[in-house]
């Protein structure tokens, strides 16, 4: 069998060109990202099924709420804007507006899960919930349009914290992602300091006192990728973060129609 | 090998058009929304096409696919269209149970 091995020839550039034309690591974001598509791509289908399937369908987003989503989607476009930026920098060898925009994006991409956040505490407070969130006086003591609602079709309940929960999560991981990628180890300290202080002032009856521990598992997993291949991440890396990314706000673009600007309060 | 997405213009400029178009249109969808234009059926297309529009706009500008090579292009959005639209088979059915009055 030695006669059949096969020696790199001589020549540069005599390999076979890859079949999609792109370098692998960005070939495996793209499918990682086609899956993912499938994922959320069920989670709306099933929150468009139980919408037209469900007579009294609750519209609970009034004007409030929807200038509170308009300025989320406007911090993720945003994001999007820098992130391409620091791709564009890093190809050019920038390392500093690189850094830099990366950091903006993460300000941006914070933005949005903190002002969501405090979206998911208002309408929880007034009554909208799930049966597996921590039980919280004051939203068992609500009485209002949405603690009704809750019980009349808990599937609105159930497909709103679903996706939107769904999409937090990724853009929650997206924050860490380009923090390891922006920082490497000098992000896990940070991360484990933030999971902290997170853990310990929230509430006993906040839903995020149990979402915060994302935050420890993503910096122990951080940590794992970044002592068994440290290394200054290239161009490469930055332009497959930046796909992650853009899928994220991507995926925001259906969600903020199909959930709040269909499901208006007027 | 074909680096297209080497050799594509890097300007900034095409990436502020983008983000102002994107940004553009939501307002677009805001504003026909909160003065519910059209009924909550044709809204539902609407701004499912607004959508689909800034979708491409991200996937084609800020994902770089419109640098990459066409069979690229065909094996990923083939794929992710035709999967999607297969989820489409469910929402016959959920008009179904609305039309029998199941409560």
């Amino acid at each position: 069998m030695a006669d059949v091995a096969i020696h790199p020839p001589a020549e540069a550039g005599a390999f076979e060109p890859p079949f999609l034309g792109a370098y692998s690591k960005k070939v495996g974001m793209w499918l990682f990202l086609l899956s993912d598509t499938l994922t959320f791509g069920a989670l709306l289908f099933a929150y468009s099924y139980g919408r037209l399937s469900t007579p009294n369908w609750p519209t609970p987003f009034g004007a409030h709420s929807i200038t509170n989503a308009s300025v989320m989607t406007a911090c993720l476009l945003s994001s999007s804007l820098t992130m391409v930026l620091a791709v564009l920098a890093a190809r050019r060898g920038d390392s500093k507006w690189q850094f830099n925009w990366i950091l903006g994006t993460m300000v941006f991409g914070t933005a949005f899960v903190v002002l969501h956040g405090m979206e998911w505490h208002g309408l929880i407070h007034e009554g909208l919930r799930l049966p597996i969130f921590p039980e919280s006086k004051a939203a068992t003591d609500a009485a209002g349009e949405l603690a009704k609602a809750s019980l009349a079709a808990p599937q609105f309940p159930a497909t709103f914290f679903g996706l939107t929960g769904m999409h937090m999560l990724h853009v929650t991981i997206g924050v860490i992602y380009l923090g390891v990628v922006a920082l490497r180890k000098k992000f896990i300290p940070i991360l484990l300091v933030l999971w902290l202080g997170g853990w310990l002032m929230l509430p006993a009856d906040s839903p995020f006192k149990y979402g915060i521990h994302v935050l420890l598992l993503c910096a122990v997993v951080a940590a794992i990728v970044v002592w068994l291949r440290p290394k200054v991440y290239d161009a490469h890396d930055v332009e497959v973060s930046g796909l992650y990314w853009h899928f994220v706000d991507l995926v925001w673009m259906f969600i903020f129609p199909l959930v709040y600007l269909m499901s208006t309060k007027i | 090998m074909a680096e297209a997405a080497a050799h594509h213009d890097e300007g900034k400029g095409q990436y502020f058009w983008v983000w102002g178009a994107l940004l553009v249109i939501t307002a677009v969808e805001i504003v026909l929304a909160y003065k519910q234009v059209f009924d909550p059926v044709h809204m539902l297309g609407v701004l499912m096409a607004l959508s689909v529009i800034k979708a491409a706009l991200i996937i084609a500008y800020f994902m770089h696919l419109k640098y990459e090579i066409a069979r690229m292009k065909i094996v990923l959005m083939t794929s992710v269209v035709v999967c999607l639209c297969l989820m489409c088979v469910f929402i016959p059915d959920a008009l179904r149970v609305l039309q029998l009055g199941v409560k």
